[in-house]
């Protein structure tokens, strides 16, 4: 199973092994690590379960689909490297990958 | 003081439908919302987004599904309460009494919260200082268009609001623009709008750009800005508006006394009452063991909510169960019948 690492805006690091086919968010969300809010459920409504994906990462990841990149606008702090973790789908090749939380959804 | 049977607190489908409920068995019933429209989350974040899982309706928007639930609603004299938020809710001997922040009391012995996951909030600068100014010179949204005639003003943001405000706002003042990136989300024509009138210098453009920090004394003074590539600039501004769209707070309901598991509100599964008497929750804001954040679990909850309900106001009265298809006062309350 693929391990995704959150990483808090307080460096704490959880490290979980999360089902293919669940989002980064769904990983997240039901393993209770906080700072990722989700409150839409993953319906890219709303920028509460915004990531920032480590660099050697962000590359690696399926483009952003039309919608994501204009939530993005609403969320807090975006980056270069902002992603909404419900649109990150955990696949065998994302083993390893790491996300920052930031310090706040909103 | 109102006073009615039941106050719902969200006027989202979960609170709509248990307002039907709620008039269909006869009780009295009003809603409050701190939007400015009916329709909560179906009408802020997807309006024009299918849903395809709602039973019996293959597909509609949560427009649609809005505009449906309005007109079944139409039988019954139900009084909104829009843009205002429940701020406060106390037991007096009897009743739940209910205080919004524009001042209005209820009295009540049922509270229904419907809320969705909170109330929306203005999403607002990430800039700590901000908080300063606001309401005098920072806002996130347009009250009086008239106190910025000549002044010059910062819009932040790439959405219809933040573009429709450049173009109003570049008639009669100094207007900055600053985006996050190149692109706009806005309604095209307001984009050319906008380029265009860049292009005659009646709005600064400055795409790629974040604030940083606020400065000024008491007024704003200017505001500092940064692209990606670390490039920072200061722009004077007297205003700055920021359009960030609106994000869902839990707010005030953290304060009633209810057992909550994180933005949830924990209920039974027979009343989906709290744990306090007389205060039900339904719709996304409720949890329990299976809790399904579907609009059609929160159609369940509401109608269980409602006969729940009965009781409290109707205590000398017992409750009968009747269908829509045969019961005369049934079809009488839906003005069918004479």
């Amino acid at each position: 199973m693929p391990k995704i690492t959150y990483i808090t805006s307080e460096n704490e690091t959880h490290t979980i092994d999360v089902d293919n086919g669940l989002t980064v968010m769904e990983g997240a969300v039901q393993n209770d690590i906080p700072g990722i809010d989700a409150d839409c459920g993953g319906g890219m409504a709303c920028a509460t379960c915004h990531v920032y994906v480590t660099e050697d990462w962000f590359d690696k990841l399926p483009k952003k689909e039309d919608g994501e990149e204009d939530m993005l606008d609403m969320a807090y702090e975006p980056k270069k490297n902002s992603r909404l973790s419900c649109q990150i789908v955990v696949s065998d090749e994302l083993d390893g990958l790491k996300v920052n939380i930031p310090s706040k959804q909103g | 003081m109102i006073k009615t049977d039941a106050l719902i607190i969200g006027a989202g489908p979960t609170g709509l439908f248990t307002a039907h409920q709620l008039k269909l068995i006869g009780l009295d019933c009003e809603i409050v919302d701190n939007l400015d429209k009916i329709g909560g989350q179906c009408i802020e974040l997807y309006p024009d987004k299918p849903i395809y899982d709602i039973p019996a309706v293959p597909q509609c928007t949560g427009e649609e599904l809005t505009k449906n639930l309005i007109n079944q609603l139409k039988p019954f004299d139900i009084k909104f309460h829009l843009s205002e938020r429940v701020e406060e809710v106390k037991k007096d001997d009897v009743n739940w009494i209910v205080k919004t922040n524009n001042g209005k009391i209820f009295s009540t012995p049922n509270v229904i919260i419907a809320g969705g996951v909170g109330s929306f909030e203005p999403r607002k600068f990430s800039v700590k200082e901000c908080e300063k100014f606001e309401n005098k010179s920072v806002f996130y949204s347009v009250k009086d268009k008239k106190i910025f005639e000549g002044k010059t003003v910062a819009i932040f943001g790439g959405g219809d609001s933040a573009l429709d405000w450049a173009v109003e706002l570049s008639k009669n003042s100094k207007v900055n623009l600053i985006h996050r990136r190149e692109e706009f989300r806005g309604a095209q024509a307001t984009v050319n709008k906008v380029y265009a009138l860049a292009k005659e210098g009646k709005i600064n453009l400055f795409t790629k750009y974040q604030m940083t920090s606020i400065k000024g004394n008491g007024e704003l003074e200017s505001i500092d800005i940064k692209n990606d590539d670390d490039e920072k600039k200061n722009i004077k501004a007297d205003y700055a508006l920021g359009f960030f769209g609106l994000i869902m707070q839990l707010g005030p309901i953290a304060n009633w006394g209810l057992n909550l598991d994180k933005k949830t509100i924990e209920v039974d599964t027979e009343k989906f009452e709290t744990n306090q008497k007389g205060i039900y929750a339904v719709g996304d804001i409720c949890s329990y063991p299976g809790k399904l954040k579907l609009i059609l679990s929160g159609f369940h909850e509401g109608a269980l909510a409602a006969r729940a309900c009965f009781k409290l106001a109707r205590p000398n009265e017992k409750y009968r169960f009747e269908f829509t298809t045969t019961s005369k006062t049934l079809l009488k309350r839906l003005g069918k019948k004479e």
